[in-house]
């Protein structure tokens, strides 16, 4: 098989990258405030770091305010169709594994119209890296409920309240056979740093939920986990080897109780019985994804699983290498003949 | 005994049994071997949806049809001369298909009381006189079995199914075909099954005698050789032709092929072979739905490999989007729609040519794209080759319609060589300095392919409308119209590609057949026959429909009449009505089956006679 030999191309020497080498001249269009900025300035910061040269980074996106991003960033860039990133993206990582392939998605775009690609995608452990932000709204056609609008939530198309169920993006991802689930906000650009260069770390699907807050239409819905005032109480951040514990002064954590997580006020008698988080523990990544959704729990922040299988594209590139390897590099003119041939002369 | 042999320039034959009776081997070994010996072969193959339909039913019935001769054999054929019918449901529902006068061999162990009840028969018709009209040999292949092998160890279920090699046996007497090649191929597939492979060849051998000797059988027929031309021959259907025309693409332009298709019929078995040559760097992904498959064969483009995509209607409908984020992308792509009676659901296994104006109109906003069609089960190698070329050349995706009579039928294929393959011509970027994703070239007006990975290419495009030349986000207002014309102006430009059109017959005159796709056969057969009485009459068949070639509205200009027949309700004549402000005289047939010749010649003789 071929490749694209473009060594007499590649005259530019090779210099350290900064996140300014990231950036394109164009100007960023989102509201001022927006939460996606922030997530922007990260992966700006990030790639530089990950020893990737710049043209082997592709980005790849939906459509929706989020996915805009790609234009903002100084790599391949791939703006789709609405929901049809992740089959796009595919189709890019398949054709060249070597490249690293980053898809920027929505809560509209990953979770509703392109509802199937993100199942199927995730189940088939495509070496992706979905930076799902969610903020809960199609901002970009000016505010109607997405799949993850709260129940009640008023908006121009739910002026009497929602009244459909939203998802939890982390267990879909998680019950798709995710084999890396994380969860971040905006508003923790440490956090989120953090949980993007493990997710650029691991091979195989990476999935990232980011909140984002729109200043417009869904400001502040996300404040209950991501505002100073209320986060400690709200919110619990997971990291693995670690107990469970939250509160302004850690002194509530989580156990496992009748085989459900239950809070607690820490004492010496359950301070030792607290879960700690495993990674590797799908099972575990799962009980803990449902803490918020289907309890008064908090909510969990941080890498919920991340555990090693092979990639599709790893493996649909090494079938076709076996092949080669066993049988010999095929020869198209015998296959055109058949194995039923006769000659004429 | 000796027996009178009879001349004929060409038959249709059809072997009809149940589901599980192994007709379609049985039909495609005759086809082969009718090929080998240098006769004409076109084929089709008829089975029911159902993968396992009861046995001994109507509707579980499937046939293999063999129309083979003296010269190139452009149909399936209309009547059938010889039919083998293995059980009393294969006869029945084959009856309205034959001729007066055929022969009808039959196994009469398929003819008992429980098949004649299954079959809706009240008697025997091989015993109540009702097939008067036909010469009818019932045979008891199972007694004629069971004493060959007596000394094989064999379970009777083994024993009965050697009775479509037994038929086969009798075709090839009857026929007068050598059966070696037959019993190659079985020492291929049974040879290590020793008793299974002595059965079939005893089966063989015994058809074979048994109308050799059989005072029944009067005559065999022998039919002169088509004298092809010198090369190497397969039979192949449309699917696996084109299948073999993308890697046959992808190998001479020197990029890996990738497919992004999701199972449909009549397409999937497109899919099925490209997925067995992982050996020539194939890369597949069975996708989650139809615009998966699309929108991962764009991406694939967009990384640079020679990207497709296969489907039907049902299909195409949903790839519609993606079709035109690829005319947006300007990237090459090669989109093969199988078509089949729509709409929706419609009849799935059954051909019709009603995605044409889909495929030429069905996108919103301008969004133009090249289409071309093959003409028959070997042209849809071509068709696919010629659009890879297109696509990869224009930085555009293509479309190549096929059908379901195409994509099962198959046809003696002379396999070209790949050094008489022509050759791909297509350009990447190549200055990173004065690089620009919408430059244009100024002959083809295809933008400069830069992949992911090539270094100080990046750039970042999408469905957006964008700035010529630099490919930046923009509304403004003229730049979109200029954008919409060249984009309109470069698949224009593909004219270039396609040769002008050649008028078989009168060069010009009163009556000019105008034809498309799978058609091709039944109206080359009437065209020559009608012709050869002595009628004046002129054919054009055209294989690319978008654009048309340069040379079709100055031809159109020297006709009085102009008549198209096509498996829907007047497409090809909307297209050349708008485009050439002709009227046309359309023959429209919906029936989920193939033109015959005949019904075109009595469209054509209507015609003849009212000028």
């Amino acid at each position: 098989m071929t490749m694209i030999d473009n060594s007499n191309i590649n005259k530019i020497p090779t210099v350290e990258l900064t996140a300014k080498d990231f950036k394109t001249p164009i100007d960023v269009r989102w509201c001022a405030g927006c939460g996606d900025y922030s997530v922007l300035a990260q992966l700006q910061k990030l790639m530089p770091t990950l020893g990737i040269p710049r043209e082997k980074f592709c980005v790849v996106s939906g459509i929706g305010c989020s996915s805009r991003f790609p234009y903002y960033m100084n790599t391949y860039g791939f703006h789709t169709l609405h929901g049809r990133a992740l089959p796009v993206a595919s189709g890019i990582k398949i054709a060249n594994p070597d490249l690293s392939v980053w898809v920027i998605t929505g809560d509209g775009d990953a979770m509703a119209i392109g509802g199937n690609h993100f199942i199927h995608a995730i189940r088939r452990n495509m070496d992706l890296k979905i930076l799902m932000l969610n903020n809960q709204i199609y901002s970009m056609t000016k505010g109607q409920y997405s799949p993850t609008s709260q129940v009640g939530a008023k908006t121009k198309s739910s002026p009497f309240g929602v009244i459909d169920y939203p998802f939890n993006p982390v267990a879909l991802a998680l019950g798709s056979g995710a084999t890396f689930v994380a969860r971040t906000t905006y508003s923790n650009p440490k956090h989120l740093a953090y949980v993007m260069k493990r997710a650029a770390e691991h091979k195989g699907i990476a999935y990232i939920e980011i909140y984002s807050n729109c200043v417009i239409f869904t400001d502040g819905v996300f404040d209950k986990w991501t505002d100073k005032h209320y986060m400690d109480e709200n919110a619990v951040f997971i990291e693995d080897g670690k107990p469970l514990v939250f509160g302004k002064n850690k002194e509530k954590g989580i156990l496992i109780d009748n085989f459900a997580p239950t809070e607690v006020e820490l004492n010496d008698e359950n301070k030792d019985k607290l879960i700690i988080h495993n990674e590797k523990n799908l099972a575990l990544a799962q009980m803990i994804s449902s803490m918020s959704y289907d309890n008064d729990l908090p909510r969990p922040f941080g890498v919920f699983l991340d555990v090693n299988k092979p990639a599709y594209d790893e493996l649909v590139n090494k079938q076709i290498e076996d092949t080669v390897a066993t049988l010999g590099e095929g020869d198209v003119e015998k296959l055109m003949r058949g194995i039923d041939s006769w000659e004429i002369k | 005994m000796e027996k009178r042999i009879e001349i004929a320039n060409d038959l249709t034959i059809r072997f009809a049994g149940d589901s599980g009776d192994g007709m379609q081997i049985t039909g495609n070994l005759f086809s082969n071997n009718a090929g080998i010996i240098g006769t004409d072969v076109n084929t089709f193959p008829d089975y029911p949806s159902e993968i396992r339909p009861p046995v001994g039913t109507l509707y579980g019935v499937s046939a293999y049809q063999v129309h083979f001769g003296s010269k190139k054999m452009n149909t399936m054929g209309d009547k059938i001369d010889v039919l083998f019918a293995m059980n009393a449901a294969s006869l029945k529902v084959n009856i309205p298909n034959l001729r007066d006068g055929a022969i009808i061999v039959a196994n009469a162990d398929g003819f008992g009381q429980k098949n004649l009840t299954l079959a809706k028969y009240e008697s025997n018709p091989l015993e109540d006189g009702s097939l008067s009209k036909y010469t009818v040999h019932g045979i008891g292949v199972s007694d004629i079995m069971k004493e060959a092998v007596k000394d094989l160890n064999l379970t009777v279920n083994q024993v009965e199914r050697t009775k479509n090699f037994f038929a086969l046996g009798v075709a090839y007497w009857l026929f007068n075909q050598p059966m070696d090649y037959s019993i190659k191929w079985l020492n291929k597939k049974f040879g290590k099954k020793i008793e299974i492979y002595e059965s079939n060849v005893r089966a063989l051998k015994a058809g074979y005698e048994y109308a050799k000797n059989s005072p029944e059988f009067t005559f065999h027929y022998s039919i002169p050789n088509a004298k092809p031309e010198p090369g190497f021959y397969r039979n192949i259907t449309g699917n696996e032709a084109a299948a073999l025309g993308l890697v046959a693409a992808a190998k001479k332009a020197n990029l890996p092929l990738y497919l992004g298709s999701y199972p449909i019929t009549p397409a999937t078995e497109i899919l099925h072979h490209l997925s067995g040559y992982k050996q020539y760097g194939v890369k597949i992904l069975q996708a989650e739905d139809e615009i998966a498959g699309i929108a991962s064969a764009i991406g694939a483009s967009f990384a640079g490999n020679l990207a497709c995509t296969t489907t039907s209607g049902p299909g195409l409908s949903l790839k519609v989007e993606a079709m035109g984020l690829a005319v947006m992308m300007e990237l090459p792509l090669v989109v093969v729609d199988v078509q089949r009676a729509g709409p929706s659901t419609g009849m799935p296994t059954k051909p019709e040519q009603s995605d044409l104006l889909m495929a030429m109109y069905g996108r919103h906003g301008e969004a133009p794209m090249p289409i071309i069609a093959a003409k028959s089960a070997n042209d849809c190698f071509y068709a696919c080759y010629e659009a890879s070329q297109v696509a990869l050349k224009y930085m555009t995706p293509v479309i190549v319609l096929t059908d379901g009579y195409l994509a099962q039928g198959t046809e003696p294929w002379r396999v070209p060589s790949m050094e008489e393959l022509p050759e791909f011509d297509f350009k990447y970027a190549d200055n990173p300095e004065t690089f620009h994703p919408y430059s244009r070239d100024e002959n083809t007006l295809a933008r400069p392919w830069a992949i992911p990975g090539m270094k100080g290419f990046e750039h970042q495009i999408g469905g957006l409308e964008k700035e010529n030349i630099t490919g930046l986000v923009t509304q403004e207002p003229y730049n979109h119209q200029l954008m919409c014309g060249l984009r309109a102006d470069k698949v224009a430009r593909v004219v270039n590609e396609v040769p002008d059109a050649v008028i078989e017959g009168e060069q010009s005159g009163d009556l000019l057949i105008i034809g498309w796709g799978s058609s091709y056969g039944a109206i080359k057969n009437t065209f020559d026959k009608l012709v050869a009485n002595g009628e004046k009459l002129s054919f054009v068949h055209l294989r690319w429909l978008n654009p048309f070639p340069a040379n079709l509205g100055e031809i159109l200009s020297k006709f009085k009449r102009i008549f198209i027949p096509e498996m829907n309700l007047g497409q090809l004549s909307t297209l050349i009505k708008s485009n050439y402000l002709r009227d046309v005289i359309t023959y429209s047939k919906l029936h989920g089956k193939p033109f015959t010749a005949i019904e075109i010649e009595t469209e054509l003789v209507k015609l003849l006679n009212k000028e």
